[in-house]
């Protein structure tokens, strides 16, 4: 590990925080583009990016917010983005869900489900034919390894032998649909992988321990081996699907679903621990808490006080010269 | 100078891009294989090395997106497929993904990706081998549709197609891969988006593009014989389209005929008609026609097939009816046995 524990939760914290912040304000309506947040995933996003370099890429989908920030993504740009806003990272031509920030290596996010999986495989083949050591991160969810080309995308990566991560966030939903109306009981997303010839690794989403220590692992065989790994780690969104409100009077989870898993919230469980070996003092909360507080609230000024883009943006960006 | 037929000019066209340029790869079913995609990729592979021209899985949707993300980050990918049909697959990857990214990321990051899609004809092929679906692509803003007719503007239009920074998709009819025509050895480029007056003429504009072309030029030279002055312009890129050149040749001629090499429900000819009535409505002497495909799926029996292509007979029907002459057809398009079926018997015996 990169960084001691107490500064992968200040992470962990700034992501959430940014994300409550978004979901507060989401009801004045000035950010007119749908958000899909994180909300509950954090540990994996922090853990898989704490052991990319500068150079190495991370794409995503459209629950991308925590992917972006762990990376390193601009958080003014992010904010403007979401405002619709010219100084945005995509000038308000993007939203949310097409998030990029490439000084951060973050090379993009679509919402297509499964449909970044393939591009992010053929952005690692480029860094393998150009002779280039950095690995690309792709995070996908559960819903993506039941489309044809998350199975195209493994076997041409284990065939090229192409340095790349395929993150799974199994989250147990998409959308409301839970996992067994769509995957067979006996069906392990981890196993698919392996039956590609891809070293896979498992483990639990939401302790942030795991994440780190399993993205480590697989980035080093990546490494070493110049071949692919995949790492399937369990989680839930607290949230709605789309949007920033608590949707589990819907009924669509099973009873008492949330609440199990609120119990193992990544951020509340890794403070818990943090106190109990007393790396983590309720003054450091308070302290962090305040810088972190006065940088999202200069984000979210910087985007209410942008520009939006004049009409001619429209029409630029078509073809490139 | 030397002849050369378009499958090799394409060969040749490709051979200059991955001599040019060390970013270039070829990559599709069959490229390296003993038939070589009809011969326009042999010997590349033994040339450039399995790094750089390659074979694939029959992923093509999964493959369309690994080559897009390699574009991403440096490579000028082309993408062959044997037909038009199996690109069907990957529709997801091409429209919502290569043609809208350097939209979506405001000028950050482009895909300069080629698509090479083959049009079928003839032969039995049927229904899901002979489709010509230009307008689909064409439909997309951000992609580029290119159709050369002929092997010189096959040559540089490729070259221009893999020097270009968008996504362009080139359709080669499988019919024209055979044709031959005075090519340079070196690599020239034809501009993207400028259409061809390839023959000239002042009674009526005969507006095609692909394989149609070259009925629509044999058209042209018999109907000449007949004192008919035909112009033909080959519309070379479908998007972007050649509007200025589209509307001088109408405003000459003052009549119009398009010949789709597709269906003209929501076809290429739709667009054209569309373009000439709107812009130079006042200049049209009559009402501008047009014939495609017959609106069904293509059948695989020779029987049909002479009812589902436009046929240069049909074409000058339809030439004679605008300009109200009254010509014996049947004695100067004699009726051919192969001419639907295949393009000539003397050097196309199937099976595909």
């Amino acid at each position: 590990m990169h960084r001691s524990l107490k500064e992968l939760y200040f992470s962990m914290l700034r992501i959430r925080m940014i994300e409550q912040r978004i979901a507060d304000l989401y009801s004045e309506q000035e950010m007119r583009c749908p958000v899909h947040l994180s909300i509950g995933q954090e540990a994996i996003a922090v853990g898989v990016c704490e052991h990319l370099d500068d150079k190495d890429i991370v794409m995503s989908a459209h629950r991308a917010h925590a992917h972006y920030l762990a990376k390193g993504g601009n958080l003014k740009s992010m904010i403007a983005e979401l405002y619709g806003k010219s100084t945005g990272c995509a000038m308000g031509k993007g939203g949310s869900m097409h998030l990029v920030d490439l000084n951060a290596g973050f090379f993009a996010a679509v919402p297509i489900v499964g449909s970044t999986i393939p591009i992010a495989v053929g952005v690692a083949w480029a860094f393998k034919l150009k002779k280039s050591r950095n690995i690309v991160a792709v995070f996908l969810g559960d819903g993506s390894t039941e489309q044809g080309v998350f199975f195209e995308s493994l076997d041409f990566a284990s065939l090229k032998n192409i340095p790349i991560l395929f993150v799974c966030e199994n989250n147990y939903y998409s959308v409301y649909s839970q996992l067994d109306v769509r995957q067979a009981p006996n069906r392990k997303i981890s196993n698919l992988a392996e039956s590609h010839g891809i070293k896979s690794f498992t483990g639990d989403g939401n302790n942030i321990d795991q994440t780190s220590k399993i993205a480590k692992e697989a980035i080093d065989y990546i490494k070493e081996n110049n071949a692919p790994a995949f790492i399937e780690l369990e989680t839930f969104r607290t949230l709605e699907h789309c949007g920033p409100f608590d949707d589990d009077s819907l009924g669509y989870r099973n009873k008492g679903e949330l609440q199990k898993w609120l119990n193992r919230d990544p951020l509340a469980s890794c403070e818990a621990k943090l106190i109990k070996i007393n790396k983590l003092s309720e003054i450091d909360i308070t302290e962090i808490k305040k810088i972190i507080n006065t940088e999202i609230d200069d984000a979210f000024k910087f985007a209410k006080e942008s520009p939006f883009p004049d009409l001619d943006l429209l029409n630029q960006h078509i073809y490139k010269n | 100078m030397r002849e050369l037929t378009y499958g090799n000019a394409i060969l040749e066209a490709t051979d200059f891009c991955l001599g040019d340029d060390q970013s270039v790869i070829v990559v599709g079913l069959g490229v390296p294989d003993p038939k070589g995609v009809f011969g326009t990729t042999l010997g590349l592979q033994e040339k450039y090395g399995d790094q750089r021209v390659m074979d694939m899985p029959l992923a093509e949707n999964g493959m369309t997106g690994i080559i897009t993300g390699s574009s991403l980050n440096g490579m000028r990918p082309v993408l062959v497929h044997q037909r038009v049909e199996f690109a069907l697959l990957t529709m997801e990857q091409i429209v919502n993904q290569a043609a809208k990214w350097f939209y979506m990321n405001a000028g950050q990051q482009n895909v300069p990706i080629v698509i090479r899609m083959i049009i079928g004809r003839g032969w039995g092929q049927g229904a899901q081998h002979s489709q010509s679906l230009e307008s689909w692509f064409a439909h997309i803003p951000g992609l580029k549709v290119v159709m050369p007719s002929s092997p010189y503007d096959a040559k540089g239009l490729l070259i221009s197609s893999i020097e270009d920074n968008n996504p362009v998709i080139f359709l080669e009819h499988r019919w024209l891969h055979n044709m031959v025509e005075n090519v340079p050895l070196e690599g020239y480029r034809v501009p993207i988006g400028k259409a061809n007056i390839v023959r000239e003429g002042s009674d009526i504009t005969i507006i095609a593009h692909s394989y149609m072309v070259v009925e629509s030029i044999k058209v042209a030279d018999v109907l000449k014989t007949k004192g008919i002055s035909v112009e033909v312009l080959d519309l070379r890129s479908i998007r972007p389209l050649d509007k200025e050149t589209i509307l001088n040749s109408v405003k000459k001629t003052h009549r119009l005929l398009v010949v789709d090499n597709g269906w003209t429900f929501c076809g290429v000819s739709a667009e054209i008609i569309s373009v000439v009535t709107e812009n130079i409505f006042d200049e049209l002497g009559s009402a501008p026609q047009r014939v495609g495909l017959n609106d069904s799926p293509s059948p695989s029996t020779r029987a049909l097939a002479s009812g589902f292509y436009p046929t240069t007979k049909s074409i000058a029907k339809k030439v004679c009816e605008i300009l109200n002459y009254k010509v014996d057809l049947d004695g100067l398009f004699p009726k051919c046995n192969s001419s639907e079926d295949v393009p000539s018997p003397h050097y196309f015996s199937g099976p595909f």
